[in-house]
C-alpha cells in the first residue's frame, strides 16, 4: 500500500501554499520601496529627500562674496562673530501664493485616503537676483534691544542697557553703527 | 533600417552611459558628502546664551515650521534663593521645581527679569539626536531612523502619523505637523550639513552659544572642548545616548 494513497488533497493544499507564497513575493516586490533596508529598517532614499530641502540661510560666506566692504568693517568690530543673517534674516524667500497644480482623477482618489502635502512655492534668492528679495533694513530699536536690553537673566558679562535710560529715545544707530558698534568705530560722538 | 558597424561602435557606448544614468536613478544631492565620515552632534554653551530667540526664528524660517510648533526652543530657568538655601525641602518635594518659562518657544525673546535674587540661565533645547534613540525604536513602520551619520530623521512619506514617537521622546522634541499630519522634528538641518553648511540655528546665533559638531572629525574643536569643560547631556539616566552636549548645565534642568 502506497503511503501516498488518498494523499491528493494534501498535495493540492501544499500547492495552494506555494502559490500563496509566490503571490506574497510578487506583492511584496511591488509594495516594499526599493531602498528599504539599504542601511537599516527604513527607506534609504528618505535621506536624499530630506537633504533636498532648500537652503534659506545661505551663510555669511555667500553674503561676503558681494559685500566684502561690510564684512571688513564687521570683522574689525565687536560684532565680528555675529553672522549677517542673524540680523538681516534669510535672504531666500518663498513666493507667498504657490500655484496649485490641478490634480488628475488618480491623484484625487489617492487624496481621499492619503491627503497630499501642501505644495511648496518657488524660492526667490537675493544672492542670485538681488532685486527679487529686498532685505528689510532692520529697525535698530527692535533689533538691538532683542539682545542688549538689560535683564537679570542674561549673562553678567554681556553688554546690556535699559534702552529708555540709555539713549533717551534716540535710535541706537545714532551712536552705534550696527556693523561695528564701538563708539570709536565711526559712530557719532 | 541600416546601421553600419561604425555607427554601432558609436551608439553602443552612448547607450551604455545612458543606461548607467537610468539605473542610478535620481542624482545624489551632495555627491561629495560621505555619510560614513560624519557623526553629528551639537554643543550648547549655556553661559553664552542670551535668550534672544534668533535660533527659534531661524529654524522656523529655514524648515517651514508652523506657528506654535517648535523644532528648537529656548527655556529660561529661575532658581530662587529660597530654593537654593533650603535644599532639604526641595529634595523632598519634587513639586518645588525651578520656575521655567518659554513664551512662544522664546521666539521673540523673554520678558525682562526684574527679580535679581536667585540664579537665571537659558537652556536652548532641540532634538538630542540620541545614539540609542527611544523614538526610532517604537516606530511601527520604520519611518523614523538614525541615519548612518548619527542624525535622527523622519521619512515623512512613510510616516503614518500614529504619534508613538511623539510619546516616546523623553525630551518632548517631536510633534505632529498640523498640515502634513505626520511626525516632524529637528533634522539637524540635514539639508545644510550635507552641503557643508552649519545648521540654521547655529548660523543665526549671535553669541556662538550653539555649535554644530562632528564627532568623527578629529579636527573638530568639540574634542578639545569636551576635554576641558564640564559637559553634560539632558536626562543621562534615560541612557538614550543623547548627543547634544550642554556646557555648564545646572542640576535643576529637566
Amino acid at each position: 500500500m502506497s503511503v501516498f494513497k488518498d494523499a491528493g488533497h494534501l498535495f493540492r493544499f501544499a500547492g495552494l501554499f506555494v502559490l500563496a507564497f509566490l503571490v506574497f513575493l510578487v506583492v511584496r516586490h511591488y509594495v516594499v520601496p526599493k531602498s528599504f533596508g539599504q542601511y537599516g529598517h527604513y527607506r534609504g532614499a528618505a535621506m536624499g529627500e530630506i537633504a533636498a530641502h532648500p537652503v534659506k540661510f545661505v551663510g555669511h560666506d555667500t553674503c561676503e562674496g558681494c559685500h566684502a566692504d561690510v564684512a571688513d568693517v564687521k570683522k574689525a568690530g565687536k560684532h565680528a562673530h555675529v553672522n549677517c543673517e542673524a540680523c538681516h534674516g534669510a535672504l531666500v524667500e518663498r513666493l507667498p501664493n504657490p500655484e496649485q497644480p490641478k490634480p488628475n482623477l488618480y491623484e484625487r482618489m489617492v487624496a481621499l485616503i492619503v491627503p497630499p502635502f501642501p505644495p511648496d512655492s518657488p524660492l526667490l534668492r537675493h544672492a542670485e537676483d538681488p532685486a527679487s528679495v529686498k532685505p528689510v533694513l532692520p529697525d535698530t530699536a527692535v533689533l538691538c534691544a532683542r539682545c542688549h536690553t538689560a535683564s537679570a537673566a542674561k549673562p553678567k558679562g554681556f553688554p546690556q542697557v535699559v534702552p529708555a535710560d540709555h539713549s533717551q529715545g534716540l535710535p541706537c544707530e545714532t551712536c552705534h553703527k550696527p556693523h561695528s558698534p564701538g563708539m570709536d568705530a565711526g559712530g557719532a560722538k | 533600417m541600416n546601421i553600419s558597424r561604425r555607427q554601432i561602435m558609436v551608439l553602443l557606448p552612448a547607450a551604455a552611459i545612458a543606461w548607467k544614468y537610468v539605473l542610478a536613478g535620481t542624482p545624489e544631492e551632495s555627491p561629495n558628502y560621505k555619510m560614513s565620515e560624519h557623526w553629528w552632534s551639537m554643543l550648547i554653551d549655556i553661559p553664552k546664551c542670551i535668550g534672544c530667540g534668533n535660533c527659534v526664528r531661524a529654524c522656523q524660517t529655514e524648515n517651514d515650521v508652523p506657528d506654535g510648533y517648535f523644532r528648537t526652543w529656548v527655556e529660561r530657568y529661575h532658581v530662587s534663593d529660597w530654593k537654593m538655601t533650603n535644599p532639604e525641602v526641595v529634595m523632598n518635594n519634587p513639586m518645588i521645581a525651578p520656575e521655567v518659562i518659554s513664551p512662544d518657544g522664546g521666539k521673540e525673546g523673554f520678558p525682562v527679569a526684574t527679580d535679581e535674587s536667585g540664579k537665571y540661565f537659558f537652556v536652548p533645547k532641540l532634538c538630542n539626536h540620541c545614539a540609542d534613540s527611544p523614538c526610532t525604536q517604537v516606530c511601527p513602520v520604520g519611518a523614523t531612523f538614525i541615519s548612518p551619520d548619527g542624525v535622527v530623521l523622519v521619512d515623512q512619506k512613510y510616516c503614518l502619523g500614529c504619534a508613538y514617537c511623539v510619546q516616546a521622546c523623553p525630551y518632548g522634541c517631536r510633534y505632529i505637523h498640523p498640515e502634513k499630519k505626520v511626525a516632524d522634528k529637528c533634522t539637524l538641518c540635514y539639508h545644510r550639513i550635507t552641503k557643508g553648511l552649519t545648521t540654521a540655528c547655529c548660523e543665526a546665533c549671535p553669541t556662538g552659544a550653539r555649535q554644530l559638531a562632528d564627532l568623527k572629525d578629529p579636527k573638530d574643536p568639540i574634542h578639545e572642548f569636551l576635554k576641558t569643560h564640564s559637559v553634560q547631556v539632558l536626562k543621562p539616566q534615560m541612557a538614550t545616548g543623547a548627543k547634544v552636549y550642554y556646557n555648564d548645565l545646572d542640576g535643576s534642568v529637566r
